[in-house]
């Protein structure tokens, strides 16, 4: 696709594909990070982190860190156990649910290896940081709870206090609410008459890598205690930082600077942000915190970690009648922000796209004395979209039908929409034929299938295999009465304003908070075309609380489907605050006047005033009409009634070379349907991003613990995280299924990329290879799993029990002088 | 990422690095492109009192002929080694491993010397120096010594060069016209190698005169398999001949295991990739 550079006059700026113009000052490192931010007198902080998984603390001896050179202050959890508020869980998904207290400094216990047991500040972050090594903490080790399903037996207790590891038990059940047909019934006939598909499968421990790491620096000098943080969520940290520390609202000015990504990572408030502030506070300075890259990996929230038990009943034709699904989910030892909702957003999502009567959905959040997980990329919906479309894959089988026509036997019609599925949720629309049909054709799915059969007939030792992944997903948490309904902690809804300035400019503000995402772009096109400005002439403003005190923020794909919608119903109250000012100066009556390209003319005469020159008319007011207010400024808050429900066919062609187990992708091809795109760059820079993200959990990205509950994928060697380099050229492409819940029709796209790419790669490795006895592989499929399968006709086995670091504190490669001294 | 505080110096002679050295003990590193060691003060894992640089040093850089050898100044970076006519005639093995060292921005700061020296058993140079029967010299204050390859790997980040020694130049003896792979395997690129097999070959009309084989991650040490170069002798560059030939590349080593594979999935992929790395050296 062409890039658009300039305006292109009366054009639709909807549907350009223009380059980001945040990009620039992005890009060449003009704009300032949040560690980029000095300030006078300001003061750098060091953690002292638990190195155990679980221990009380006996003591901290912190006064050799005190006498170092420019220290100011050494703070321990004792010492600030009153004023250091606590790290919120805002979904406590039922009622009971049992949630550990989660202080943002340690007091008595650490819960995990990398809690924060002490804090020093001083003058320079070296200083700061080689006091935090003379910290003495004296501590008592105590039994951990590791593993996801040991611990859901409850043997060793994360939170002994609490007397289980289960915080809750949350079910959805077709029958119970009304959606549908008994589970247990469908699978009784299906195990009688039909066919049962039973599979268990792990959803490894992922860590959401975003470029920048978390900093935050807070300024206590002035009247508001000024915070900038790296954070997706500046409104809502403000609003949990005034509950937690009972520091006025008012008094709270927060803001996310450019922020460089977040994945649902930076969709928290932080155990460091509140002790910035706790010190920042206490000492009367400025004081900043940025954490290392392997701080974040040890201390940031993670992602999936999931156990699922999946039961698919079908008839012997492949009609699928029910699915129970049993869910363990591990949530680390605090509950995050949204905590237990993650798996529980899954409850909407594993019936996907398919039409079928009964349905069962049981999700157990469970706690370990690992770092906490909460959203990441896709948050319940990829970890749902994997299990049902592994099973679709089965089921097709298991049938001896090819997996795209067992799905079309399955999903909902085009002309069914909208549509209320058995869990209950209404789509409003989609065309799941069209996609496919587009995929099939951009892929040469006939043509890789005789492939595949020349390959396997051949002996090939490289084998082909052909993944389906015909995925919808839900995005935009809405309407807030729902939300209420579910328990969750806030509203869904979206808040903008437009001020017009005199000179005929504009400056959008919208409540959503931008961390790579482009809105400044997407929102000013959107702006253009409505108020008929040009381009260039409107500035998107947001991330300050002091210039945009509402706004719900960014995550679950929201922004676009609710936020551009309240800058939509902004700019329309524009309009209407214009149209009076400009019957007025055109001396003319308001129903006489038509609007279009900028411009209020009079029906059926040449005479005309811009939206630009009625905002100057506004301005100096010096002749207004009678009673109208010299402005034209506006806001609109939206509450959508329904989230939006993009889909699409991803297909994945990938060669396993089974002398060694390597996987290598030879072709990807993703047809989405997100409703109408604002512009197609940004959404083709999220598609591949997305599918990156979810081809990482296929193949390469895991979290893995040593039997002592220490990250041994503490740092980028080992956390194998992909670039550039390790993909192919994607090939992307739409169909348009206009969404009826936003007047612009559009659908989320965020973590579309990130739901469909994980199946649809397992789906294909586990085609090339299902002929040497292979059913399943654990994710990520590494080499080495992948190579034990075909030769075990297994999963591939767990992770190595020699786990170790490539450098760590017991390793020999760290080097410490033996050898070379080079 | 911040190290603990360490003096700094970059003497511009190696008769003033080495006197650094002395002056310093064992307490001080040796820093040639930082590349392996950077990362390793940063997560202070090691504390030297002082950092001895050796990037100002001009004489420990370039590339040379004397003879029938290439001399390599120990400070030669890698982006250098791969874009130099002389190695890309004489020793194309250590093209083919040297361009898959990492990324491109390390390669244009980590420095051949520095490499072999820090002798990381997965580091890519170790196997190739083998394969060519490179020689190390290695400068003390009482002069200069030249250790053969295979002497110069004693252990798991352990080399020939002592305390109070910098490794000054590695010479490669000449393998002209000889046919030359590095099969490495990764996961994702920028790792370290899981195992690599380095190979270059003599051969003529289908038939393999001479092969040097090194492998790259197979124990403590990068090793040498001669036995496998004694079968090869002789071979027909063909897959069947040469599998055969290969078949127990993998007896004797004590490969590790980690994240990334066991000791049994090493042995198993060496077989496979010294195969790989045959065949291809031969064109084949």
């Amino acid at each position: 696709m062409t890039a658009v550079e300039s305006g292109t006059g009366t054009q639709r700026e909807i549907g350009a594909a223009r380059r980001r113009k945040e990009d620039q000052r992005l890009i060449t490192g003009r704009t300032r990070w949040t560690d980029n931010i000095q300030l006078p007198g300001m003061l750098h902080l060091a953690m002292v982190r638990s190195p155990f998984a679980h221990a009380m603390i006996r003591s901290i001896d912190t006064d050799a860190a005190k006498a170092a050179p420019n220290v100011v202050a050494v703070l321990t959890g004792r010492e600030v156990a009153d004023e250091q508020g606590v790290i919120a869980n805002a979904w406590p998904i039922t009622t009971e649910q049992k949630t550990p207290a989660h202080p943002p400094m340690a007091v008595d216990r650490v819960t995990f290896a990398g809690e924060i047991v002490a804090v020093v500040v001083a003058r320079s972050a070296a200083e700061a940081r080689d006091a935090a090594e003379l910290v003495d903490v004296d501590y008592t080790e105590m039994p951990a709870a590791l593993d996801l399903r040991e611990a859901a037996e409850d043997k060793v207790l994360a939170h002994p206090d609490l007397g289980t590891n289960k915080i809750a038990f949350w079910q959805l059940d077709s029958a119970a609410q009304g959606s549908g047909g008994s589970v247990d019934d469908a699978i009784a006939e299906a195990r009688a008459n039909g066919i049962v598909i039973e599979r268990e499968y792990r959803q490894q421990r992922l860590i959401p890598a975003f470029l920048e790491p978390r900093s935050t620096v807070v300024d206590p000098t002035g009247e508001q205690y000024t915070i900038w943080s790296a954070t997706q969520i500046p409104h809502i940290a403000r609003f949990l930082l005034a509950a937690t520390t009972g520091t006025p609202e008012s008094k709270i000015r927060y803001i996310a600077p450019d922020v460089g990504g977040g994945f649902g990572g930076k969709l928290q408030t932080t155990p460091e942000e509140w002790l910035t502030f706790l010190a920042a506070k206490r000492l009367g300075k400025p004081v900043k915190y940025t954490e290392t890259r392997s701080e974040s990996l040890v201390s940031g929230h993670h992602g999936r970690d999931q156990w699922q038990k999946l039961t698919l009943a079908a008839t012997k034709e492949g009609k699928v009648t029910g699915l129970k699904v049993d869910l363990l989910a591990d949530m680390g030892s605090y509950v995050g922000i949204v905590g237990g909702g993650v798996p529980v957003l899954g409850a909407w999502m594993f019936n996907a796209i398919y039409k079928f009567d009964a349905y069962q959905f049981n999700c157990t959040p469970v706690l370990t004395n690992k770092t906490w997980v909460d959203a990441y990329r896709g948050a319940g919906r990829p970890e749902a979209t994997y299990a049902i479309e592994r099973l679709m894959d089965e089921l097709a089988v298991e049938l001896g039908k090819d997996p795209i026509e067992v799905r079309e036997m399955n999903w909902i019609k085009h002309e069914e929409f909208p549509f209320t599925t058995v869990a209950g949720m209404t789509y409003d629309s989609g065309n799941y034929e069209a996609a496919t049909a587009r995929a099939k054709e951009l892929f040469g799915y006939d043509e890789l299938r005789a492939e595949q059969k020349r390959r396997r007939d051949e002996g090939d030792p490289v084998q082909l295999g052909i993944g389906v992944s015909t995925f919808t997903e839900m995005c935009g948490l809405a309407p807030s009465r729902v939300l209420g309904q579910l328990n969750y902690g806030a509203g869904g809804w979206e808040s903008a304003s437009i001020r017009m300035l005199a000179t005929g400019k504009v400056e959008v503000i919208t409540g959503a908070s931008a961390h790579g995402q482009g809105h400044e772009t997407a929102w000013s096109q959107i702006v253009a075309d409505r108020l008929g400005v040009p381009f260039e002439d409107i500035e998107v403003l947001h991330g300050d609380t002091q210039i945009s005190h509402r706004g719900m923020d960014t995550y679950g794909s929201r922004s676009l489907v609710v936020g551009a919608e309240a800058v939509v119903r902004a700019a329309d109250k524009v309009l209407d605050k214009a149209k009076p000012i400009a019957a007025h100066m055109l001396e003319a009556s308001e129903d006489d006047l038509e609007f279009g390209d900028g411009r209020f003319s009079v029906r059926g005469t040449d005479k005309g005033v811009t939206v630009q020159e009625v905002a100057m008319a506004a301005w100096h007011a010096h002749d207004l009409p009678e009673g109208v207010e010299p402005s034209l400024d506006s806001d609109a808050t939206f509450d959508p009634d329904t989230f939006s429900f993009p889909h699409g066919t991803h297909l994945c062609a990938a060669e396993v070379d089974t002398e060694t187990g390597q996987v290598k992708l030879r072709k990807y091809v993703a047809v989405d349907d997100i409703g109408v795109i604002v512009n197609p760059l940004i959404v083709a820079g999220q598609v591949h991003g997305g599918l990156v993200q979810g081809i990482a959990q296929a193949l390469w990205e895991e979290a893995v613990y040593d039997d002592a509950g220490t990250l041994v994928t503490g740092s980028f060697v080992d956390y194998t995280l992909p670039t550039a380099a390790d993909v192919i050229s994607f090939d992307i492409d739409h169909t348009e299924s206009p969404s009826t819940t936003n007047t612009l029709g559009t659908k989320g796209v965020g973590e579309a990329g990130t739901i469909a790419s994980t199946p649809a790669v397992v789906n294909a490795v586990v085609d090339a290879i299902r002929h040497l006895g292979v059913s399943d592989i654990t994710m990520p499929c590494t080499p080495q799993r992948v190579w034990r399968a075909i030769r075990e006709g297994s999963r591939g086995g767990g992770t190595p029990d020699a786990a170790q670091p490539h450098f760590g504190a017991d390793q020999p490669n760290q080097d410490p002088t033996a050898g070379g001294a080079q | 990422m911040i190290p603990a505080s360490f003096d700094y110096t970059a003497p511009t002679t190696i008769d003033e690095a080495l006197a650094a050295l002395a002056d310093a003990g064992d307490e001080a590193k040796i820093i040639a492109g930082g590349q392996s060691l950077l990362p390793v003060l940063r997560m202070r894992l090691n504390a030297p009192s002082t950092v001895i640089d050796l990037g100002r040093i001009d004489g420990l850089r370039g590339i040379r002929e004397e003879g029938d050898a290439l001399v390599i100044g120990a400070m030669t970076t890698h982006d250098d080694v791969m874009h130099d006519a002389l190695v890309h005639e004489h020793a194309l093995l250590l093209i083919k491993a040297t361009s898959t060292v990492a990324d491109p921005q390390v390669r244009h700061r980590g420095t051949l010397g520095g490499s072999l020296a820090h002798a990381d058993p997965a580091g890519d140079l170790g196997a190739v120096a083998l394969a060519l029967d490179a020689s190390f010299v290695i400068m003390g204050r009482d002069g200069s010594r030249t250790v053969a390859a295979d002497d110069f790997f004693v252990g798991l980040f352990e080399t020939a060069v002592g305390e109070g020694e910098i490794l000054t130049e590695i010479r490669i003896p000449k393998h002209t016209g000889w046919g030359a792979h590095y099969e490495k395997f990764v996961r994702v690129v920028h790792q370290w190698s899981i195992v690599a097999v380095a190979a270059t070959v003599h051969h003529e009309g289908g038939t393999i005169h001479e092969a040097r084989i090194g492998l790259t991650n197979m124990g403590a040490t990068p090793l040498r398999a001669r036995a496998t170069e004694d079968a090869l002798h002789g071979v027909f560059a063909t897959d069947e001949d040469v599998r055969a030939a290969v078949a127990n590349i993998a007896e004797g080593t004590d490969p590790p295991s980690d994240l990334n594979g066991d000791a049994e999935y090493r042995r198993d992929l060496a077989v496979v990739l010294a195969r790989r790395a045959v065949l291809h050296a031969c064109g084949v």
